[in-house]
């Protein structure tokens, strides 16, 4: 069995306040592929500034579960409201007006392998903001390089990059257009622990620097440990548990265990 | 009978299509992505066009003025190369030179995009990567195929010249008029109406095949093989349908 993690850094903000805005809203969804139910009647809401996780083995529908919430997939029943607007309902230019504030960190980064690491930011900004920021570019696209760490790759390729500096960029990209909410899909996977822990201290710094809301997939203990103000665990398509990682390792719930052991 | 595979691939490959004309023509247009696709389908393949065009010219008069010459036919030789050239082998060379490199490379292209969610980050950018991806691909390949062709007819006929003047002496001026006072515009213009058809097929397949790859990389490979495959035969396949319309109405 492997030592038990050490508490939760100084650095996680507090949880917020009750009553605190309510960014997102995932009430009851379903979700089928043929005869794979995916997610049962799976329920939660984010609050403002809030970092929430959401932990569960793989394959158990956390991926289906944030492309419900973006709109890349539509859900079986129930609804998704995100900053007060039902998702499914929206037309496309509407769409496209509430994801210029989500930003979205794909699992595999999703880096347009075609482009330099300048073009790949400027896409998202051209495409939501078109002319208003137009004089701006430049000085955006160095900001969010400075962010995450990286300015001196802004002309390499996304194929030149090491896997932490690809999901580097993959942030600075999300957060160009910067987001009110932000939807991290397994943000630490596939990287040495070093970057991973990294990642993590990245995704903590832009919740203080933005106080953006975030939604993270992980089934990486130490990054739920590091970046979560509040945990749920999806198990069987529903939220199995939920509440603060140190309550959650206190669980004597033997699914819940499972994970924190 | 109606529900096989080839029958669903069919369907759906034509819902493709469907769909590429419901959102090609309206706005936004992507006149940026369109202009590099034309770049790099057109001008990025007229040297892989044009050399295989020399040769096939080249080869073609060589080997056709042994029996000119037994005929007494050798003055027949650039009219009969040059309606050669025009009519079929210039299209059919220049569409499966433009399936092999392009539909291929479009395949590959846009499913490493999909297994790598690029065409998911695209759309939650406010992209419609349909229109970004697929329209500007299909368009490109629809608009330079026919361009490449009427290249590649001319460098072959320049080769059949060159072969024509390795074994003798003929001028430019007679060559031209020979090959020019026997066509016909009810012959030139079916053989280049069918090379938007086979650059449309090709783009068409190509971003089909690319767009709805899945199972990782496997699946990418085998995107751009089945691409590539499809799109030689469909070129085969429209050509055989031009010469059956271009004999109805009286073209041919």
């Amino acid at each position: 069995m492997s030592p038990a993690l050490p508490p939760a850094p100084a650095a996680a903000l507090p949880a917020p306040a009750p009553g605190a805005e309510v960014v997102l809203t995932v009430d009851n969804i379903s979700k089928s592929f043929g005869d794979n139910h995916v997610l049962k009647d799976f329920s939660l809401t984010l609050h403002r500034g809030e970092n929430v996780v959401v932990l569960g083995k793989s394959g158990s529908g956390k991926s289906v579960l944030i492309k419900c919430i973006i709109g890349l997939l539509t859900p079986d029943a129930g609804t998704i409201a995100v900053l007060g607007q039902p998702v499914a309902t929206l037309g496309h230019a509407a769409l496209d007006q509430l994801r210029a504030k989500v930003g979205f960190l794909f699992q595999s980064n999703a880096l347009y392998d075609s482009m330099t690491v300048r073009e790949n930011l400027l896409f998202p900004l051209r495409r939501h903001w078109l002319a208003d920021h137009k004089g701006q570019e430049d000085k955006l696209v160095h900001e969010a390089l400075d962010d995450v760490g990286l300015p001196q790759t802004i002309d390499q390729l996304p194929a030149e990059l090491s896997g932490g500096q690809r999901k580097r960029i993959a942030l600075a990209r999300t957060l160009i257009v910067p987001p009110e909410i932000i939807l991290y899909d397994e943000p630490t996977t596939g990287l040495d622990p070093v970057t991973a822990r990294e990642i993590d201290q990245l995704i903590r710094h832009v919740q203080q620097k933005y106080h953006a809301s975030a939604l993270i997939i992980s089934h990486d203990m130490n990054c739920v440990r590091l970046t979560s103000d509040r945990v749920i665990l999806l198990a069987e398509g529903r939220s199995y548990a939920e509440g603060t990682y140190a309550e959650l390792l206190a669980s004597t719930d033997p699914i819940v265990h499972a994970f924190f052991e | 009978m109606f529900n096989g595979p080839l029958f669903t691939e069919f369907r759906a490959m034509a819902g493709f299509a469907g769909r590429f004309l419901r959102e090609g023509f309206r706005p936004r247009y992507e006149w940026l992505e369109l202009a590099n696709q034309c770049y790099a389908i057109g001008y990025q393949s007229l040297p892989l066009v044009g050399i295989t065009s020399f040769i096939m010219g080249l080869v073609l008069t060589l080997r056709l003025r042994p029996t000119m010459v037994q005929f007494g036919a050798t003055s027949w030789i650039p009219v009969m190369v040059g309606l050669t050239i025009i009519q079929e082998l210039g299209p059919i060379i220049t569409g499966l030179m433009v399936a092999g490199k392009v539909g291929s490379s479009i395949g590959a292209e846009l499913g490493s995009m999909r297994v790598s969610e690029q065409i998911d980050a695209m759309e939650v950018s406010g992209t419609n990567p349909f229109k970004y991806l697929v329209v500007t691909r299909i368009l490109a390949a629809t608009l330079m195929v026919p361009i490449l062709t009427l290249l590649a007819d001319a460098i072959g006929l320049g080769a059949c010249y060159l072969g024509i003047n390795l074994q003798g002496v003929t001028s430019v001026a007679l060559f031209t008029n020979n090959i020019l006072g026997r066509l016909t515009f009810g012959e030139v213009l079916p053989a280049v109406g069918k090379t938007f058809f086979f650059g449309f097929a090709i783009g068409l397949i190509g971003c089909y095949k690319g767009y709805n790859a899945d199972n990782g990389t496997e699946g990418v490979g085998a995107a751009a093989n089945s691409a590539v495959v499809l799109a030689s035969l469909m070129i085969f396949l429209l050509d055989l349908v031009a010469v059956g319309v271009s004999t109805a109405f009286g073209f041919i």
